[in-house]
């Protein structure tokens, strides 16, 4: 994608035209289209957009491979829409296989989300489908296909909605950057691989040749200590991501580290970057060293701005972030979250600049805390900095803390602008609760014994970084919720696995195991309570509508379409059922969701 | 032989198929194929197994054994070894119940014994990582036995990979012809060094050792065969 100012966008209607001459493929293995020579392509925008879907031949990294593709591309086209009119999508199937698209965190019908099976049919092969439906919201959203792990092989890209009114974030200048996970194995491969054995691409583990580290961070005793206790319960401390570097190769907007994806600025100008985790299944962490950057909105909902050094996107979230560097080059670096690999560009005002790329830090360990363990919740754990920044009625008390100073960064007033708050809202969550008797069944390999919210937790492998980092706890939505109802009732699930057998689950049962719809009824205001059981952090996404995460700011809560749920983290979230229909709610790691993290929310008129 | 054919059968059958439901999966897996040298003197053993299935339910297909191969036929002299087929169920979160069939062959020289028996055995995974492996088997002859099998693997780097093994035997009724001596009747333990160029591809060497023990000790001094064997190995460990 090309550096594009606003004024070019208005012309980017007409680019269409040159992407639908690379329509119309058969997928036989001699005739694939060859789009190996990567070319920068245009926005599509217009009344009436029409997408290709192919296997396309495309080099990545200098490798060869064969991807799924929107009009030959990867990402596909980034869409321009514009709020208050109506979207015309035609999708047209040139696989051999189903397909589908689905508009994540757009506001539609429900047959127009485009899950098969739940929304629609899906797309067969040689037909088109035309999604078609009015614009309701603005802002930075993504699409991808929600057929056959085929988001994992290409099929995604970025979806911004230009407001209908005038724009409340100002900026000179914007860039779209797509983040995602590339592989040249078969996603159903690598599925079986994590069957087999879940540690299949862990090459970062804890061995005998570096309990030296750890012995010398902490000392013998204690860093054998902690092995046998991790050996006791059966888990692997460095279990961060389920697939890692072993196969992946990062790309920022398509392009893998070493092509060095650019963007372009003139000094003094603001900067607006749209960034979307697009990846199957990898988080990543974000920074441009030597330029801070202005939160303003997160999962397309403005928020009130926020300046941090770092964030972290979970999968399928959406940030957007305004950044005023000073003349000269900076590298745009997405660090996985397990640090096995990296995306990366550069933004520079001199196009033949380069800036220096830093190292990936060390592989994380997850803590014993991390697990949920009881005395590491109950004893340091409730007196340590960050526990105690959370149980103490959170970010809003201003109250910053070492490990958590990001979540009042110095731009932000320490007591934060939130208007006179009803009292049904000051009782959030409990904050930390024990695990009842049920383990959830042996799809489920171990609970929290005590969970809590960790909403100002930068997370594993953040914790001791020497700069401020975003964590929920600091989002304010930027326009306060003027309905101050309370919940009506509350739906508590929990997040649970089992990664000897690759199981992933909502309360240890698997979605292909005939599960029932979660029924809401039309209108009412129900409370979402979210247990992660697991050692993993789960991006737990919901179709069709927003939910306003409790971060404890009452009406100033943020809205998002995907919240990360940290491993034995508690946290919840305020639904309005506004949109009737069936909509997915699903981890939105892509081998979870197909291993069963999987459910169904229908709203009933 | 026929074990080698079996093998070449899962080969054949248990790949991971598209077409099938989006739950089954499969893998085979060859844990031990392996040249022995030493004063047990036997060249090849091996130790594969099949999965096929989803979470819940699988079929396994298992085959070990050893053999002694004549260098200039491929006829094995001597051969001791099983296959099994088993029905799999998870039961708990590392452990799955295994109910099935099992087929011994005892080959010496013109001597051949074979017998089949019922199996049921627990699968898991121990705290502190040790692979657990319990087993009682009932002949068709109604002879009672047991089995269990202990395994561990430390990661000395990322790639390579120490693997100590232990299988204890026993039995109620004495069974000469497959060396089931009435009571503990065998013990083993092995230790295998493997790099993994891929997890698909891993050589190794190793030693192991085993021992007869009580009655089966006898039997093994009657057949003028020492009663302890010790053994360096050379191996490849593959999945497919």
């Amino acid at each position: 994608m090309p550096s594009w100012n606003r004024r070019q966008m208005l012309r980017s209607g007409l680019a269409a035209a040159g992407a639908l001459a690379l329509g119309r493929f058969t997928t036989g293995c001699a005739s694939l289209p060859d789009a190996r020579t990567r070319r920068q392509s245009a926005p599509l925008a217009g009344d009436v957009i029409d997408l290709h879907i192919a296997r396309t031949r495309i080099r990545i990294g200098g490798r060869d491979g064969v991807a799924t593709t929107l009009n030959g591309l990867l990402p596909g086209p980034e869409l321009r829409l514009r709020e208050g009119r109506e979207a015309v999508i035609r999708v047209h199937n040139g696989l051999d296989v189903e397909t589908s698209v689905h508009w994540h965190g757009i506001l539609l019908p429900p047959e127009m989300d485009g899950v098969p099976g739940i929304s629609f049919d899906g797309i067969a092969p040689g037909e088109t489908f035309e999604y078609r439906f009015p614009v309701r919201q603005s802002g930075t959203y993504w699409y991808h296909s929600h057929s056959a792990m085929q988001e994992q092989t290409g099929l995604y890209g970025a979806l911004v909605i230009e407001p209908a009114a005038p724009d409340p974030i100002a900026w000179d200048r914007e860039h779209t950057l797509v983040l995602s996970d590339w592989t040249f194995e078969e996603p159903h491969a690598v599925l079986g691989h994590l069957k087999t054995y879940g540690g299949y691409y862990n090459l970062q583990r804890r061995t005998l040749a570096n309990l030296g580290d750890e012995a010398a961070d902490k000392g013998f005793a204690a860093a054998l200590g902690d092995r046998l206790d991790w050996a006791r319960m059966r888990m692997d401390a460095a279990d961060i991501s389920d697939v890692t570097g072993m196969t992946y190769t990062y790309l920022l907007n398509g392009h893998a580290p070493a092509e060095d994806w650019r963007a372009a600025f003139t000094p003094g100008e603001r900067v607006r970057l749209r960034v979307i985790n697009a990846s199957a299944a990898t988080y990543f962490d974000l920074r441009i060293p030597g330029v801070p950057l202005t939160v303003v909105a997160v999962d397309g909902m403005p928020v009130e701005p926020v300046e941090v050094d770092e964030l972290r996107l979970a999968i399928a979230e959406t940030y957007d972030v305004i950044v005023t560097p000073a003349a000269g080059a900076y590298t745009i670096f997405a660090e996985a979250m397990d640090r096995s690999g990296h995306a990366r560009g550069t933004l520079s005002s001199d196009p033949t600049a380069t800036a220096p790329v830093p190292a990936r830090r060390p592989r994380p360990l997850l803590t014993m805390d991390d697990m949920g363990m009881d005395h590491a919740a109950m004893g340091h754990g409730m007196s340590d900095d960050m526990s105690n920044g959370m149980s103490h009625g959170m970010a809003h008390t201003g109250h910053a803390t070492p490990g958590s100073a990001s979540s009042q960064p110095a731009s932000q007033p320490a007591s934060s602008p939130t208007p006179a708050e009803p009292a049904a809202c000051r009782t959030p969550i409990e904050i930390v609760a024990r695990h009842d008797g049920d383990e959830h069944g042996a799809g489920n390999a171990m609970v929290a014994e005590v969970a809590r919210a960790r909403l100002d937790d930068p997370g594993v492998g953040l914790r001791d970084a020497p700069w401020r980092v975003l964590t929920y706890a600091a989002l304010r939505r930027a326009t306060p919720d003027p309905d101050p109802r309370p919940p009506d009732r509350e739906i508590e699930l929990h997040l649970t696995g089992n990664m000897e057998r690759y199981m992933w689950s909502f309360d240890g049962e698997q979605y292909h195991h005939g599960m029932p719809d979660i029924r809401l009824r039309y209108g009412e205001r129900v409370r979402f309570v979210l247990v992660n059981d697991t050692m993993m952090a789960h991006p737990i996404h919901l179709h069709g509508m927003f939910f306003a995460l409790d971060v404890g700011a009452c009406a100033r809560n943020p809205l998002k379409h995907t919240v990360n749920v940290k491993p034995a983290e508690r946290l919840s979230f305020v639904l309005d059922a506004t949109e009737p229909g069936r909509w997915a709610f699903h981890c939105h790691i892509l081998y979870h969701m197909d291993a069963g993290m999987f459910r169904v929310v229908e709203v009933v008129a | 032989m026929r074990h080698i054919a079996w093998c070449l059968l899962i080969v054949a059958f248990a790949r991971p198929s598209a077409a099938m439901e989006p739950g089954s999966f499969g893998a085979l897996r060859v844990d031990e194929l392996e040249y022995g040298f030493g004063d047990g003197g036997v060249p090849i053993g091996w130790d594969a197994s099949a999965w096929y299935g989803g979470d819940w339910n699988r079929v396994r297909v298992a085959v070990e054994g050893e053999a002694l191969f004549d260098a200039d036929a491929l006829s094995a002299d001597a051969l001791d070894g099983e296959a099994r087929l088993l029905y799999s169920r998870l039961i708990a979160a590392y452990w799955e119940l295994h109910v099935g069939l099992r087929g011994d062959l005892a080959l010496d020289g013109d001597d051949r014994q074979m017998r089949g028996l019922v199996q049921l055995s627990l699968d898991g995974v121990a705290p502190y990582w040790f692979e657990v492996e319990p087993a009682v088997f009932v002949s068709h002859l109604g002879d009672v036995s047991a089995r269990l099998e202990v395994s561990h693997e430390l990661y000395v780097t990322q790639r390579t990979v120490l693997e100590s093994n232990v299988e204890l035997d026993a039995a109620v009724q004495s069974v000469r012809a497959f060396g089931a001596g009435a009571g503990l009747n065998h013990v083993e333990a092995g230790l295998r060094l493997r790099y993994e160029f891929a997890r698909e591809f891993a050589p190794y060497l190793g030693v192991s050792w085993g021992r007869a023990l009580f009655e089966a000790v006898e039997w093994r001094r009657e057949a003028g065969e020492s009663p302890s064997e010790l053994r360096g190995l050379v191996g490849l460990r593959a999945w497919l």
